[in-house]
This record gives C-alpha cells, sequence and structure tokens, in this order.
C-alpha cells in the first residue's frame, strides 16, 4: 500500500501522462524516439522496478524518507539505471547515507552504488569509509568480507593506507572466506597505486602460505598480477598447491595450472630430449636445436623426471575430466608444455569432448587443437571424423574443422578427407566452398601421391557455376602448377579458354601470371590473350592491370615480332593510368625492355630479371606460427602478443636446485617421533603441512593424519620395502587428496561447518573477555594407540583406537577417536556398526555402518565421543553382522583437553584468577634426560593435549589448555628448581582432572 | 580478468552494463557491432575480437549476446566458460534466459552478477551457493516481503562457500525423498547420399533430480561401464571411485543438476533408428524442382520411433514448395528458406512420405547442390549404446529413498547428405 501511495504522488497513474514522459526525456539517450519512451513508460507502470519514471528528484525524497521498504523502493530503481548505464550520480549525497542501514539488501545496494560512482564523488566517498572500518570487525564473516570487497572496490587514492591496513589484518583472518576476498583486494589496491607493490607481495607471500582450498586460486590470481616474475615464492608453495588443486573450486584450478605450467617451465629440465623416437612427424620441431646441444649431455645421463614434475602431471590428470571447458584446457596445454611427448596423446579424447559444447567453447577448442595438430598428426588422426564438417556449423568452425583436416592428411588417409572435401565444395556457404578449395591445394602440395587427382579436380571445379569457386580454383591451379609447369601446358589452355567468363579480379591475375610465365609453353595463345587485354585494359582493376603490364613485357621479350606493337599500346595506357603503382611500373618496365640511349645496365639483364625461374610457393597452414604462443591463452586466440601475456621460458640446460621446494619443518615443540630415519623424514614433511592446514581451520588434517597412520601400518606390514624408499617413491606415497576426500568424505563435510561455528565462537568471546584464546594447531606428539578389541575375542574382528588429538568434526565438545578395524578372520565381515552403549545417555557420534570388510583388510574410522570432562570409560558394542562385543575406551585424562594459545601476560592472569581451591601443585623429581625444555615438552604434551606458552624465564615452562566439554581453562606450569627437582602446578576449577593429570605429568616427567 | 559485461539484444540494444572494475564507456561496443554487421548471422560473429585497448570476448545465447571487456591476457575459454555460467544462472532463476526476463529482474541479476564476480575473478558460480545469498524470487515470496519488509539478500555466509561441497547447502529436508536420473542418449551421425555412415557417435548425459534430505551419500553403478569411453563429472563424482571401480559415488547437490557427461567410443558399431529415402533435384529447364522423401525404421531395437522431424535448409533460390505428406505436416519459411517436416511417430507398416515440386525463382541458375536433412527423433526407454544402470545406493542417511532410472535417446546432430 505504501508503494501504490508513492507512485501515485509521483504522478504515474494516467493524469500524470504528460509529466512522464517529460522526466523520461531528461535521461533516456535522444536516439530514443518519444514513441518508444511512452510505450515503455505504459508498459513498466506496473512493474515493480520500473526505471525511468521518477525522477531523481522523487527518488532523493523517497531515500531521505524514514521507511525502509521506501527506501529499499528507491534503491532498486537507482540500481536499475546503473544496470541500463544511465547517470543517476547526483543521487550520491541520498544514496551514502543509507550505508550503515540495518536492512541487508538495502545495504548492499548501497555498496553496488558506491562502488560505480565513488570514483566520481572523492569527497562524499569518504563518508561511507568508516562505517566499512566498522564492519571490518564484525563477528559475521560475510559482513566483515562484503566490507573488505566494497573498500577495497572504491577506486580513491587517499585511502589507500586504509585499504592496506585492512588487506593486512583480513589475510590474517580466521575465515578463509574473508582471506580469500583480501587476495581479491590485493589485486584493486595494486592496480590503485602501483606503489604498494612491495607491501603487497609480502601479504601474498604470506596468504601463498594458506593451506586453505579455498583461498589458494584467489591468491595465486593475485600472484600473476601482482608479482608473476617472483618465482621464488612458489618454491616452497609448490608441492602443496600441487597436492590441492584437485579440491580448489574450478576457477582457482584454471589460474593455477597455468602459473605451474610456467613455473615448471624455468625449474625442470626438458623431458623431450630422447623424445625424438615419438616425434612421428620426423619434421624439425622448433625445439630441436635446444635438444641437439644437449645430445651429448643425454647421452651420458639418461634423463630422470624430476619427482616434483611428476607430481605436477599426476595430480593435473583426474582434472581432464572436468565439466568446466576451461579447466580441461588448462590441463591439456599443461601436458602440451610439460609432459614427455608420449604422455601428451592422454588429453586427445577430452578435447574432442569439449568439442561438443558451447560454439564459442568449440571454437576455441579447434583453434588449440589447430595449432596442436601441425606438429603431432598422429595425436588427432583417430579423431579425424569428429571434425568432419555439418552444414549447420558456423562459419568460422567450419574453417577451423577444414584447417584440421588439412593438417591431418597423409598418405594413408587422403583418399578419404578428398572425398569429404567434395562435398565440402558444394556447399552452400561459398566462403567455405573456396577455403575447402585452399585446403584441396595444400593437401596436394603437401602429398605428392595426390597432386594429379587434385589438379583434375580443381580443373573440374573451373566450369562451376559459382564465381568465387572458380576463381579460388584457378588461384591454387596457378600455385599447384608452379610447383611442375612441365606437364601442364594442357590446364594454361583450358584456363585461357576460360578466361573471358572469369569476372574475378584476383582470378584473372592468376591466369596472366601464368601466361607470362609459361608463355614459351602456349606460344599461340598467349599473345591473343594479351590482344584481349589491350582491349579491355581500362576497364580492369589495378591487379589485373598489373599482371597485363607483365604479361606485355615478358611477350616483348620472348616474342616481339607479334606482340612488340601490343605491348608499346599497353605502356602507353598504363603510362596515364590514375593509379601510381600503374605507372611507377609502367615506367620501370619501359626502361627495362625498350633498348634506347638512357637506358642503364639493367637492359641487358632485362629477361634473366623478369623470367628467372621462380621457387613454388608453400602453401602453409595459417596456424604454423602460433605455437610460439602458450596454447589456451588469448594471445594465441588472437595470433597476437596480448597485454600482460607471461612468455613461457625454455627449458633451463641443467635444472636449479631442487631442495628448493622442501618444506622445512616450522612446528616450534614438534616432538619426533622413534621411528627409523627413513620414514621420519616421510612423516616431517607431512607434519609440517599438516600443521598449516589446521590452523587455517581447515578438515585435511584428519585425513591427513589418517593417511599417515595407514601408511605406518603399511610399512610395518612390509619392513622390506621400507628401505627402498626412494625419493620417486615417496612421491608415489602421496596419495592424492581426492581420493583422501573419497574416503573421509562425511567427515571432512561436517567438519568444516564446525570449524565455522568454533570460529565464531571464539571471535564473540574475544569480544566479551578481550582476552585472545584461539584454538592452535594440535601439538603431534607420538600417537599412542590402544586396543579396543583383541582378534580373538572378536572373532576375527579386531580394533584398536587412539586419540588424532584434533578438534571433534562433529560436535566441539566431543573427543575425536580414531578406531583402525582390521579384519584378521578368512571371511568378510559385514555390516560392522555400533550398538548399544552405556550409560545409555553417553553421547557418541558413530561411524558410518561399514558394509563389508574383507579378510586382510582394515579401515579406519573417525567418531566422536563426549567424555563430559571425565575419565569415566565410555562403553558400547561393536556389532557385525552375526556378533555384538561389548568394548569400552577409558580416555587418559590429558586427552579430555584441547590447547589454546595465550600469550605469558594472559596466562599470569588466567592463572591469578585460579587461585586456592583451584591450584594443585607438587614438587617433583625428573629423569636426568627430561630435565632440557624440549624434553619437558616433548614429555608434557605427550600426556596432554596442552598448548606451549612461550615463556621469558628460563626455567619456567608454561602450558595451556581448555576441556573439551565445558570449555575449562587448564593451566600448567612447571619451574625448575636445582638438578633435577620442579615444581609442578596446575590450575583448574576441575580439580579431580587436576589431580589426575598431577599424577600422569609426575610419572612421565620421572621417566627417562 | 572479467572487466566489464554488456547484454546486447538482437537488434544491437545494450540493454544491461556491469562493471566490476573501473567504468569503460559503451563506445567499446561499437567494434562489437562492426564485427556483427560484417558476420550477417549472429552465429557467424568471432567469439574473441580486438580492439585498439580492449579484448572483446562474447557468446551467443538465446538471442543475446553476453560481451565481456577483457584488458589483460586471459584464457579466453575461462571467459566463455564464466559467460555461459551467467546465463545457466539466470536461466535457473528465472526459468528462462531472455531479454525480457532481465529486464523484469534487473536489480536481482544485477545483484547475483555483483555475487559471481569480485573484481573480475569468480567468486561464487554455484547455482546453490547463490541461491542462499539472493533467493530466488517467488510470487509467494515478493508477497510475504512487500509485507514484513523481509528481503530476498541473504546476511549470513552461505554454508556451501565454506565447506569442500559447495555444491550442497545443509539442512535439506524433504517429506518425500526421491532420486531420479535420466540417462539420455544422442546419436550424433553423418549419412551419404547412399544411407552409409561417414561418421556416427553417441553422446550421452546423465541428468539428475535429487530431491533427499540431509547428507546421503549415493552410489550408481552400471551393468556395462566398459562402454563408456570418455567421461566429464559434476565436481561431486569423486574420480578415484570411477577410476578403480568405474562406480558413481558422489554427495549430490541439491535439485537438478548434469551428473555426467558421456562418449561411446566411436569405434563401437552405433545404431542407426532410421534409414532416409530421398531425392531432391532441380530441373535445368524451368523454375521447378522435385523432393521425395521417405523414412523407415532401421535398427529401433524394438522400440517406437517418435517426434520424428524433418528440417531443410533450401538453397535461397527456391520461393515455395507444394508438397503433400502422407503423414504430419509440413511447413516452408519463405523468409528463412527451412523446411520443417513435424511427421510424429513412426508407423512401420505404413511408412511416411514426403513428395511433391518446388518453384525456383526464374532466372536463376539451378542450385549448385542439394541440401542436407537434418533428422529429429525420439526412442523413449531406450539407451542406444546399451548402457544400463544396475543399482544406486545410498549411505549416510536412514531412511529409504524413491529412486527411478528413465532411458531415452535421441538425435543429436543427426545429418543426411543428399
Amino acid at each position: 500500500p505504501l508503494l501504490s501511495g508513492s507512485f501515485r504522488s509521483n504522478g504515474v497513474q494516467p493524469a500524470g501522462a504528460g509529466t512522464c514522459v517529460q522526466s523520461n526525456l531528461e535521461v533516456v539517450p535522444a536516439a530514443l524516439t518519444v514513441p518508444y519512451v511512452v510505450s515503455t513508460t505504459l508498459r513498466v507502470s506496473n512493474n515493480p522496478v520500473c526505471l525511468s519514471v521518477l525522477r531523481n528528484e522523487d527518488l532523493k525524497e523517497m531515500l531521505e524518507s524514514n521507511k525502509e521498504s521506501l527506501k529499499l523502493e528507491a534503491m532498486k530503481r537507482v540500481v536499475g539505471l546503473i544496470a541500463k548505464g544511465k547517470n543517476s550520480s547526483e543521487l550520491f549525497p541520498a544514496v551514502v547515507k543509507n550505508v550503515a542501514s540495518k536492512n541487508i539488501e538495502l545495504k548492499k545496494l548501497v555498496y553496488v552504488y558506491l562502488v560505480r560512482y565513488a570514483e566520481e564523488q572523492q569527497d562524499l566517498a569518504l563518508l561511507s569509509i568508516s562505517t566499512f572500518q566498522r564492519a571490518l570487525k564484525d563477528p559475521n564473516q560475510f559482513i566483515r568480507a562484503s566490507a573488505l570487497r566494497v573498500l577495497s572496490s572504491i577506486r580513491v587514492p587517499i585511502i589507500v593506507p586504509i585499504m592496506m591496513l585492512a588487506i593486512k589484518e583480513a589475510a590474517a583472518d580466521l575465515s578463509p572466506y574473508v582471506r580469500k576476498t583480501s587476495a581479491h583486494a590485493i589485486q584493486k589496491l595494486y592496480s590503485l597505486d602501483p606503489e604498494q607493490k612491495e607491501q603487497l607481495i609480502e601479504v601474498i607471500e604470506k596468504l601463498l602460505k594458506d593451506k586453505s582450498t579455498l583461498v589458494a586460486g584467489s591468491v595465486v590470481m593475485a600472484f600473476e598480477e601482482v608479482c608473476p616474475d617472483r618465482i621464488d615464492l612458489i618454491h616452497k608453495n609448490y608441492r602443496k598447491l600441487c597436492n590441492l588443486l584437485v579440491d580448489v573450486e574450478e576457477w582457482g584450478q584454471v589460474v593455477i595450472i597455468s602459473m605451474l605450467t610456467r613455473y615448471a617451465r624455468t625449474q625442470f629440465t626438458s623431458p623431450w630430449k630422447e623424445g625424438a623416437i615419438f616425434d612421428e612427424n620426423n619434421d624439425k620441431t622448433f625445439y630441436e636445436s635446444d635438444s641437439e646441444e644437449k645430445k651429448e649431455q643425454t647421452e651420458a645421463k639418461p634423463y630422470i623426471m624430476d619427482p616434483d614434475h611428476r607430481l605436477l602431471l599426476r595430480n593435473t590428470k583426474p582434472l581432464l575430466q572436468s565439466r568446466n571447458t576451461a579447466v580441461v584446457m588448462s590441463v591439456a596445454q599443461l601436458y602440451w608444455h610439460l609432459a614427455p611427448k608420449h604422455e601428451v596423446n592422454i588429453v586427445t579424447k577430452s578435447l574432442v569432448r569439449l568439442l561438443r559444447s558451447h560454439r564459442e567453447v568449440q571454437y576455441i577448442v579447434l583453434q588449440n587443437i589447430a595449432t596442436m595438430s601441425i606438429q603431432r598428426k598422429g595425436m588427432f588422426e583417430p579423431y579425424m571424423k569428429s571434425f568432419y564438417v555439418r552444414s549447420t556449423d558456423a562459419t568460422h568452425i567450419k574453417t577451423l574443422k577444414l584447417e584440421i583436416l588439412t593438417n591431418l592428411a597423409n598418405e594413408a588417409n587422403i583418399s578419404t578427407i578428398l572425398r569429404e572435401f567434395q562435398t565440402y565444395v558444394k556447399s552452400q556457404d561459398k566462403a567455405f566452398a573456396a577455403a575447402t578449395i585452399q585446403a584441396i591445394g595444400r593437401c596436394a602440395t603437401n602429398i605428392s601421391e595426390v597432386t594429379d587427382t587434385c589438379l583434375n579436380g580443381l580443373v573440374l571445379l573451373l566450369s562451376n557455376r559459382d564465381e568465387t569457386v572458380v576463381a579460388e580454383s584457378v588461384v591454387v591451379i596457378k600455385k599447384l602448377l608452379q610447383t611442375q609447369p612441365t606437364q601442364h601446358s594442357e590446364i594454361i589452355k583450358h584456363m585461357a579458354k576460360l578466361f573471358d567468363n572469369i569476372t574475378v579480379p584476383m582470378a584473372r591475375a592468376s591466369i596472366l601470371w601464368l601466361m607470362g610465365e609459361y608463355c614459351e609453353r602456349v606460344p599461340k595463345i598467349a599473345p591473343d590473350v594479351l590482344r584481349k587485354m589491350a582491349k579491355t585494359f581500362t576497364a580492369e582493376e589495378d591487379i589485373v592491370k598489373l599482371q597485363t603490364v607483365n604479361l606485355a613485357a615478358k611477350l616483348y621479350l620472348t616474342n616481339s615480332k607479334q606482340t612488340k606493337l601490343l605491348t608499346q599500346y599497353i605502356l602507353n595506357l598504363g603510362k596515364y593510368d590514375q593509379n601510381y603503382d600503374i605507372r611507377d611500373r609502367t615506367r620501370f618496365i619501359r626502361q627495362l625492355i625498350v633498348p634506347n640511349e638512357k637506358s642503364g645496365a639493367l637492359n641487358k639483364y632485362a629477361r634473366r630479371i623478369l623470367l628467372a625461374p621462380k621457387p613454388a610457393p608453400v602453401l602453409e597452414s595459417a596456424f604454423k606460427d602460433r605455437d610460439r604462443f602458450q596454447l589456451g591463452t588469448l594471445s594465441h586466440s588472437l595470433n597476437v602478443k596480448a597485454a600482460g601475456y607471461q612468455e613461457l621460458s625454455d627449458w633451463p640446460a641443467v635444472a636449479p636446485d631442487q631442495s628448493v621446494r622442501n618444506v622445512e619443518v616450522i612446528e616450534p615443540v614438534r616432538v619426533q617421533p622413534p621411528h627409523t630415519e627413513e620414514e621420519s623424514s616421510e612423516e616431517s614433511d607431512k607434519t609440517s603441512s599438516d600443521s598449516g592446514k589446521s590452523s587455517s581451520g581447515s578438515e585435511k588434517s584428519s585425513s591427513e593424519s589418517e593417511a599417515e597412520q595407514k601408511k605406518k601400518k603399511k610399512t610395518k606390514k612390509a619392513p622390506l620395502k621400507k628401505n627402498k624408499l626412494t625419493a620417486g617413491d615417496r612421491y608415489g606415497e602421496v596419495p592424492p587428496a581426492r581420493q583422501l576426500c573419497v574416503q573421509m568424505f562425511p567427515v571432512s563435510l561436517s567438519s568444516s561447518r564446525v570449524c565455522v561455528s568454533h570460529s565464531q565462537q571464539l571471535i564473540d568471546c574475544g569480544g566479551l573477555f578481550r582476552v585472545s584464546l584461539q584454538v592452535t594447531t594440535p601439538s603431534f606428539g607420538p600417537v599412542k594407540t590402544y586396543e579396543l578389541l583383541h582378534h580373538m575375542t572378536g572373532k576375527g574382528l579386531s580394533a584398536k583406537y587412539h586419540f588424532p588429538r584434533q578438534p571433534c568434526l562433529y560436535q566441539p565438545s566431543m573427543v575425536a577417536v580414531q578406531v583402525i578395524l582390521t579384519n584378521s578372520s578368512d571371511h568378510s565381515l559385514e555390516e560392522i556398526h555400533i550398538g548399544d552403549r552405556s550409560p545409555a545417555s553417553l553421547n557418541i557420534h558413530c561411524f558410518n555402518t561399514i558394509e563389508r570388510l574383507e579378510p586382510e583388510a582394515s579401515v579406519t574410522v573417525s567418531m566422536g565421543i563426549d567424555f563430559s570432562d571425565s575419565t569415566q570409560a565410555a562403553n558400547f558394542q561393536l556389532c557385525t553382522k552375526e556378533d555384538q562385543f561389548s568394548v569400552s575406551i577409558q580416555p587418559a585424562v590429558g586427552e579430555l583437553l584441547m590447547p589454546s594459545t595465550m600469550t605469558e601476560e594472559d596466562f599470569s592472569k588466567e592463572q591469578g584468577k585460579l587461585l586456592g581451591m583451584n591450584e594443585t601443585s607438587a614438587t617433583i623429581t625428573m629423569a636426568t634426560a627430561n630435565t632440557s625444555s624440549q624434553a619437558i615438552g616433548k614429555q608434557v604434551l605427550s600426556v596432554a593435549n596442552v598448548g606451549v606458552v612461550s615463556s621469558s624465564q628460563n626455567n619456567v615452562h608454561r602450558f595451556a589448555g581448555r576441556t573439551v566439554s565445558s570449555g575449562a581453562v587448564v593451566l600448567v606450569s612447571l619451574e625448575q628448581k636445582e638438578s633435577c627437582a620442579a615444581l609442578l602446578t596446575i590450575n583448574t576449577e576441575k580439580s579431580v582432572m587436576a589431580s589426575m593429570l598431577l599424577r600422569d605429568l609426575k610419572q612421565a616427567l620421572a621417566q627417562a | 580478468m572479467i572487466h566489464s559485461l554488456f547484454l546486447i539484444n538482437h537488434t544491437g540494444d545494450i540493454f544491461l552494463e556491469k562493471h566490476w572494475k573501473s567504468v569503460i564507456g559503451r563506445s567499446v561496443c561499437d567494434y562489437f557491432f562492426e564485427a556483427r554487421e560484417k558476420a550477417v548471422e549472429p552465429e557467424n560473429v568471432p567469439p574473441v575480437l580486438q580492439t585498439p585497448h580492449h579484448y572483446l570476448i562474447s557468446i551467443y545465447r538465446g538471442k543475446l549476446f553476453f560481451l565481456s571487456v577483457i584488458q589483460t591476457e586471459v584464457p579466453p575459454l575461462f571467459v566463455i566458460e564464466f559467460l555461459h555460467r551467467v546465463a545457466d544462472t539466470i536461466q535457473d532463476y528465472f526459468g528462462e534466459c531472455s531479454e525480457g526476463v532481465i529486464k523484469d529482474n534487473v536489480v536481482t541479476v544485477y545483484e547475483l552478477l555483483e555475487e559471481m564476480l569480485d573484481n573480475g575473478f569468480p567468486l561464487a558460480t554455484e547455482s546453490n551457493v547463490l541461491k542462499e545469498m539472493i533467493r530466488p524470487p517467488t510470487i509467494l515470496r515478493s508477497v510475504v516481503n512487500t509485507l514484513t519488509g523481509a528481503s530476498n539478500v541473504g546476511d549470513t555466509l552461505p554454508t556451501g562457500q565454506l565447506s569442500n561441497v559447495p555444491w550442497r547447502r545443509v539442512g535439506v529436508k524433504y517429506t518425500n525423498n526421491e532420486a531420479y536420473f535420466d540417462v539420455i542418449e544422442e546419436i550424433d551421425a553423418i549419412l551419404d547420399k547412399s544411407g552409409t555412415t561417414v561418421f556416427a557417435e553417441i553422446q550421452g548425459v546423465i541428468e539428475a533430480c535429487v530431491r533427499l534430505t540431509g547428507m546421503p551419500d549415493l552410489t550408481l553403478s552400471f551393468m556395462n561401464p566398459r562402454l563408456l569411453d570418455d567421461v566429464s563429472f559434476h565436481p561431486c563424482v569423486r574420480f578415484k571411485r570411477w577410476e578403480s571401480e568405474r562406480v558413481l559415488s558422489f554427495i549430490p547437490p541439491d535439485g537438478n543438476f548434469t551428473l555426467m557427461n558421456y562418449h561411446v567410443s566411436s569405434q563401437n558399431l552405433v545404431a542407426i533408428p532410421v534409414y532416409v529415402k530421398q531425392s531432391i533435384s532441380f530441373f535445368e529447364t524451368g523454375p521447378c524442382g522435385r523432393l521425395d522423401i521417405t523414412i523407415g525404421p532401421k535398427q529401433t531395437m524394438g522400440k517406437t520411433v517418435e517426434g520424428l522431424m524433418v528440417t531443410i535448409h533450401m538453397p535461397k533460390a527456391v520461393l515455395s514448395a507444394n508438397l503433400t505428406a502422407t503423414q504430419g505436416t509440413y511447413t516452408y519459411d519463405l523468409a528463412t528458406k527451412v523446411l520443417v517436416w513435424d511427421i510424429g511417430k513412426l508407423n512401420p507398416q505404413k511408412l511416411p512420405n514426403l513428395k511433391g515440386s518446388l518453384t525456383t525463382q526464374a532466372g536463376t541458375p539451378k542450385p549448385e547442390d542439394n541440401p542436407s536433412l537434418n533428422i529429429d527423433l525420439k526412442i523413449q526407454q531406450l539407451a542406444i549404446s546399451g548402457l544400463k544402470v544396475s543399482r544406486l545406493d545410498m549411505y549416510g542417511e536412514k531412511y529409504k529413498p524413491f529412486k527411478g532410472v528413465k532411458y531415452l535417446t535421441k538425435a543429436g546432430k543427426f545429418q543426411v547428405r543428399t
């Protein structure tokens, strides 16, 4: 009702039809006629987004009213105006007032407006900045992200420092979504003020380390835009990017793949050196010179592919099955530029598949195939029929298909292709028919077996009714005849006969040239043609005139008796022609052929100049030189170097240091598990990558650690194998990320949800207490595995469990437990699941029923148990289809905690609140081996899942954690006295836990 | 990456523009209009154009041009794919992608474009993520919104954005849990004059409509997966399971989606369901020609061929057609020179025939070549490649869903040369 009221008051109703038209004319470009305006007015008057009916004045009034709905309505109209490209900048002051609106839709529309006009109204735009600065601190990550998006989109140079600050803050945000937005903001700031490059690179460097799949694509995009030459920033992140690739969103995949292609070309040696055998074309590829240089080297040392190079190839391969055509194309170009020659073939099928997609996609893909098919016929030859032209294809698609078919032609398939071409020549699309004739010409020159057949076919076409076809045939025949003129005087005669009927200038010129060039083979006809030309000379096109002059000159030299007068006549005509080219040519020819006293030394050589044997033209593909561009790029598509195109470098002769890609262990209190050397190095790789992952609140860590588990088992099972692990094997062992996802799907799925709410919670309480508490990375100590069910009692089913020390994925109040189920019986077990539990109130998140477990197989499942901060055992039944086994999990008290980070100051503050009854302490004696601070850290962490608090005193060690269920703070401090004695203090309101923890710690520290 | 987007209708009016970076004047489109003019047909406009300062990448869909302006190097397919995704989204939201619909919902479209790209880089393109941020308009909702002042724009980050199953939202609930799969195969073929197959292949697609509560984890297996030569999947399908077991394992998006596309290798013989006997000829003397077409069943696997239709693009010189059809109706469009013969169901006892004379323009030479025939047909309950779904299993949820699989064979680009 409000709305219709406003309509009425603004004169939309019939009474005000006149004003409507008037107000329209103010904004509608003059090109539109009045009747049109009237009709739209009438049509849209009932439409909620009728746009131009209201005057700016009215909109201003609506925006300044205090009714939300009116404001929103007005904003919708304003956005409608923007969408139409109409100017509504004078509303800026009225609009900007609403930037802090509570109504989210209104707010977003204001954002749209701001981004559009801020550049023009810089001073007014500044009024809104404080709102965004406030929103950047909002507990809702979505609000934070959109505030950053808009703030960074306002192109007002004065706020560059504010943007910089906001970007830096957002890059460290807990929410990966906000971090992603900050990566986008980097590019915006860079385009606004390139001076900030250095600082922005720092942020990029930081974000590149981010393990979230959400951020990866965006930050690589920022990298490409801001500092594509800083390849050194990629080294440490290379393996991570390769492993994350499958899970990155599709647009990010394209960007990352293209960046990694460039990277790989600078870091690895060429896999093509011994590739000569695979090069079926046998013509010189453009890398040939390269490979010759290194031949000696190659012979001395066989090529071994860098494992990182292999990693990239392997991890991109599954993406060929993507539904996103851009992803498929980028993988195809990666294989083309990086893979050993014999592996490139795997992309063929996928590329051919893309030909089923939209017309525009076909166009780009065909262009790329055209380039590829020149170098590697074999790749696409089996799919030749997929390039057959349909009458319904668009012209540019047809031409490209023709190009590819021509490239694919060889002795074996030429007859099929020519038969196909015959159909095309008859096409109604004459431009296409002409292109087909050129293609036939190319086939004829490339494959000598069919030259005669083609030539005869083309001669037949000379009697075609369509002029373009005939003209094109003449031109192509001319080129073909040049390759073997001796045998074809018949054809030349035939063409002379046709000459009168051909009107297309290019074709006439071609025939004249042929006559002149081979005038000695057709001595009777050539002068006659010249005679005819003399008659029509003035009416001909320039190109025909030039060739007539040429013909005259050549005949004058060979047959001056018959043609002397004709030539002079033509030269006289040419002398006064309107075109200076023709006048010049005439003058030149006259001096050259007609001897007089002024003519110089050249006269003697006239014959040799004009009738020199000329090399036959080479008919080449238009895509011949496209390979100078990286496939799949805009530059390749246009065959012009586009702005911002990054050259693909040649392979380095010697590979740069590989070790730069090794990731160092950053974890400060990482404890080396007591394993063999090889295994531990393998694990250190993993752990470091894990640590980053979990810090970003991502879901990968649990799956990774599970993989670790599996691997451990594997090594145990096959101890002999262990010694043989080479670098290659190491990579071979790392399961691609997607596979992990498959195994862990239900888990990882909910994990992300939990993480969100988790961080949310933390921020909330951060707001209340102003104590910066965070869930930190779980500390990686040696994982203790406990027996849940022995295979003797379990009738073949055995179960072990351990605490992965991850935040539980199902509910934050649960402790995560991983159970490894193994079938040691000789038959497969079915329907393994969890049955009754006791106490009945026990809150367990069960794993999904395992349908079937084969003999000797094992499976790792995750579950969550809410122990309610007590060490009371969780009892439940593990059931198979036939049996039920009662089992129980009794947690060590240290497993009921989760680590939290705090500063030393916060620690003391918290400790101050937990004195008296909440403090438990004891003097303990430590084993001498445990007196170093590292050893203490290791022992404490092995007992309890707590975080280390950095300490300024050497002799005091502090650890902080929270109980999983109730989140009560647990503080552990250890003050070293003389020699082995120490004072161990635990502050927490859970006094029972405190005493148990104290006991456990005491024991652990006393042990050597 | 993508700097600006212009939507242009078939008459060449720019009716929507959106800039993700600073504003670029409309005059940049003039280069496009020039190319459009040159191309005659809108389909023939080159998708990638170069102008002095910008690059233009466009797609043509639903009689509209989506024209994007690019300033620096970018994979052209990236842009093309994205533009099609925009068109898909509009279609998904409003049921069709046309000028009228976009104009009527210009604010929603604008909000969508705002969310889909940030600084020219795709931000959210998954339909269900977008739908959580900007709800598609329904009549009921717009009534409620006007009354309560609620808005169509969500204020929290869609759950999909952060999870690694961005295609599915959480908290889906249905009273009837159903999962339907349509296996649709298209025969692409070129037959020559004599009826022999020049080229034939089968392209298949599995369209799914899944309305299941919670987070179901589905596994779809085939009786004969070896048939499938080349496949591409919705991102939800786990590629490794496919590699190792040849089953489709996935957590489905909510609602309608394309699960997979596949290609049946051309090495296998492709069954061609119909044969065509045709003769189209133009006489040297007099402005006329004859046309005689008969269609009969060939390899139909015992099923009925339906929806049979023949489309012929006649040479420009053909003025009119005077034909009689034993079955169905025919129309000849004088402007586009397209002859359409709508036959319907194919009756093997009484083969449909179209016969009669064609009038060509007097004075013009007889058309050089004969037009090719494009054939459309449908066969229900048959996948011509022989592909069969063997079972669908669900994990992760307790209820029993209702499941269904439907097969359909269609003619794709099925062309008979004459």
